[in-house]
C-alpha cells in the first residue's frame, strides 16, 4: 500500500489516526451539530445524519454564528468530538474552537485529494493517506 | 509574526495559564490572516453570555480561564444574557436556567468584566473614539463602532473578543488597516428613507444583497440619520448579511474625512428604488390572530427611545404583552426619573436580555410583532414562532388592540 503525504498548516497540534468523514460543502457549526450526540443536523447538507465522533472531519470551512466555537467545546465535553479537523481555510469559528476544545486541526489543504481516502494519519502537520 | 517581549511572555505562559490560552487564540487568528503584528486595544465587548448558547462547557471554559489567573487588561463590557436578572421569575423564566446563567455571569465578573449585559456598550460608557483600535463581538455593536463612531474592530467572535480583553491585544489585520476600510460598493438610495421602519427594511435589503461588502450609501437625508436610525440600519445589515462597516455620505465620520473614498467605490454600484413592502414582513396567517408579544429594543433602546415609546403607551390598557429591552444601567436611571410609573402591568421595560438571546421556547410567545429588522430576521428562523416587522407606531397600536389587522401597506 503506497501512502501519500500532504503538508498543511498546524492550527492546533496533535497526532492521530482514524476514519475520515469528508464533505466539500461548508459546515454549519452552531445549530448545525447536535452537541449531545455529535450528529450533523443541517437540513440538506450531504453529511446530515452522520456522526462526527472520533472521525477525522474534513470540510472546506465553517459557516454561521461565531458561537460555533462554543459548540465545538460542548461537543468535546460530551465526548462526541471529532478526532481532528482538516480545513481548506480555517476561519475564526474553527480556529478558536479547536484551541478551546483542544482538537488537532490543520488547514491550507487541497481537501479534494482526500476525497477517496478511508483512513488518515496526522503527524506533525502532515497528512498521510492512501 | 513579530511579537514584543510582553506578548511572547504571555504566549509562553509566564503570565499564567489563562493568559496563555487567550494569547494562543489571538496569535492563531493573526497567523490565519497573515497579520504582521499585534496591536493594543482600548476596549472590548464580549459575546457568548447566554447559558443557552455556551452551555456547561462554556461555563467550564470561563472558570478555567479564571482559575488560570486571567483577568481583563482593558475596559471590557458584556453582551446580553439569557434573562432579565431582576424580573426573571415574573417574566416566566425557570429557576434552573437562572442558576446556570448566574454562574456564567459570576465567572465573567471574576475575570474583571463589567456585567453591562447589553448590546449597546457605547451608550454605557464604553464609547471608543474615532481611530481607536478595539476588539468587539456583537455584530450590531461592531457595525455601530466602525461606521458611526469611526473606531476600528473586526467582527470578532465571543472567545476572540474575550481573548483580546485578557491579553490587551488583537491581531493587526482586516478592518484595523486603512486600506481595508474603503468602500467596495456604492449604494444609491432613490426612495424615501425616513422612519425607523424604513431604516430597518433598507438594512435587511442591503445585508441580503451585499454579504460582507463595505457600502457607501448616498441619497439618505442627514437629518433622518440619527443615532437611533443608524443603529437600526447597521444591526439589520449585520443580521441579514455580514456587513461590519458602512459609510453614509455627509453623515458618517470616515467618509466625511476622506470624501475621495466614495470615488474608489465607483466601479460597483447598486440602486435602491423602493423598499420591500409589508407582505414581505407579515405572514398572512398572522392577520386577525391575537398577538402574544410586541417587542421593542433590538438593539437595546436608548433612554430617548424608551421615553418616546412610553409616552404613547402611558395610561393605555394593552391586550398583548409589551417588552421594551434596554440596559440595566439605563433602566435604573429611568426608574429614578419616574418614567416607568403608571404603566399597564403587561408593559415591561426589561433589561440584561432580549428576545433574540433569551430561551423564547421557555416562554409561551407564538406570535410576535417587532419594529426591529434584526429581531425580525432572527425570530423568522425560529421554529414555532411567527413574527412580523412593522412601523413603531403600528406596533404600539397592535399592543393596544391585541391583534394584527389587514393594515394596507403599513
Amino acid at each position: 500500500m503506497n501512502s501519500k503525504v500532504i503538508a498543511g498548516r498546524i492550527i492546533h497540534p496533535g497526532n492521530c489516526k482514524g476514519p475520515i468523514l469528508y464533505t466539500e460543502v461548508p459546515l454549519l457549526i452552531y445549530g448545525g451539530i447536535d452537541v449531545s450526540t455529535g450528529i450533523i443536523l443541517e437540513e440538506g447538507h450531504p453529511l446530515q445524519g452522520e456522526c462526527i465522533q472520533d472521525k477525522i472531519l474534513v470540510f472546506p470551512r465553517a459557516k454561521g454564528s461565531t458561537v460555533g466555537s462554543y459548540t465545538l467545546l460542548q461537543v468535546k465535553a460530551n465526548h462526541q468530538a471529532p478526532m481532528a479537523i482538516i480545513n481548506e481555510h480555517c476561519e475564526p469559528i474553527i480556529a478558536t474552537g479547536v484551541i478551546m476544545a483542544r482538537i488537532p486541526c490543520i488547514d491550507e489543504i487541497d481537501i479534494k485529494r482526500l476525497k477517496h481516502a478511508n483512513q488518515l494519519e496526522i503527524k506533525e502537520g502532515n497528512i498521510m493517506y492512501c | 509574526m513579530n511579537l514584543t517581549g510582553l506578548q511572547e511572555s504571555m504566549l509562553q505562559g509566564e503570565q499564567g495559564p489563562g493568559t496563555r490560552l487567550a494569547m494562543k487564540i489571538i496569535v492563531t487568528l493573526g497567523r490565519i490572516y497573515h497579520a504582521e503584528n499585534l496591536i493594543p486595544v482600548s476596549s472590548c465587548q464580549v459575546s457568548g453570555v447566554s447559558y443557552k448558547s455556551i452551555g456547561k462547557a462554556g461555563l467550564d471554559f470561563l472558570e478555567e480561564l479564571r482559575d488560570g489567573g486571567a483577568h481583563a487588561r482593558v475596559p471590557t463590557t458584556l453582551n446580553p444574557c439569557g434573562l432579565d436578572l431582576e424580573r426573571w421569575l415574573s417574566l416566566g423564566f425557570s429557576q434552573s436556567f437562572y442558576r446556570d446563567q448566574a454562574q456564567v455571569l459570576q465567572a465573567y465578573r471574576e475575570l474583571d468584566i463589567s456585567l453591562t449585559c447589553s448590546c449597546t456598550p457605547y451608550l454605557l460608557g464604553n464609547c471608543p473614539v474615532q481611530g481607536s483600535h478595539i476588539a468587539w463581538a456583537e455584530s450590531s455593536a461592531v457595525s455601530y463602532a466602525n461606521s458611526v463612531l469611526g473606531a476600528r474592530t473586526n467582527r470578532e467572535g465571543g472567545p476572540a473578543a474575550l481573548s483580546a480583553a485578557l491579553t490587551g491585544y488583537t491581531a493587526n489585520y482586516g478592518l484595523h488597516l486603512d486600506e481595508n476600510r474603503k468602500p467596495t460598493v456604492k449604494v444609491h438610495v432613490e426612495c424615501e428613507v425616513a422612519t425607523y421602519w424604513d431604516f430597518a427594511r433598507l438594512g435587511l435589503l442591503l445585508g441580503r444583497k451585499l454579504g460582507n461588502e463595505i457600502p457607501v450609501i448616498t441619497g439618505l437625508s442627514p437629518r433622518k440619520c440619527t443615532p437611533s436610525t443608524l443603529r437600526q440600519l447597521g444591526a439589520s445589515m449585520a443580521a441579514s448579511g455580514a456587513i461590519a462597516l458602512y459609510h453614509v455620505e455627509d453623515v458618517t465620520p470616515e467618509i466625511t474625512a476622506f470624501p475621495n473614498w466614495a470615488i474608489h467605490a465607483g466601479e460597483k454600484e447598486i440602486h435602491v428604488n423602493s423598499l420591500p413592502s409589508r407582505p414581505e414582513f407579515v405572514k398572512d396567517t398572522m392577520v386577525g390572530k391575537p398577538v402574544d408579544l410586541v417587542f421593542f429594543g433590538c438593539p437595546h433602546s436608548s433612554m430617548e427611545e424608551v421615553e418616546s415609546i412610553l409616552s404613547f403607551l402611558k395610561e393605555q390598557q394593552v391586550q398583548a404583552s409589551v417588552w421594551i429591552a434596554t440596559a440595566s444601567m439605563l433602566r435604573a436611571e429611568m426608574e429614578k426619573k419616574g418614567i416607568l410609573t403608571g404603566l399597564d402591568s403587561k408593559i415591561q421595560v426589561i433589561s440584561d436580555t432580549c428576545i433574540v438571546v433569551c430561551p423564547i421556547e421557555e416562554l409561551s410567545f407564538k406570535r410576535v410583532i417587532t419594529d426591529s429588522g434584526k429581531a425580525f430576521y432572527y425570530l423568522s428562523n425560529k421554529p414555532g414562532v411567527d413574527v412580523a416587522l412593522l412601523p413603531r407606531k403600528k406596533c404600539m397600536e397592535i399592543a393596544i388592540n391585541g391583534k394584527l389587522d389587514e393594515g394596507g401597506n403599513t
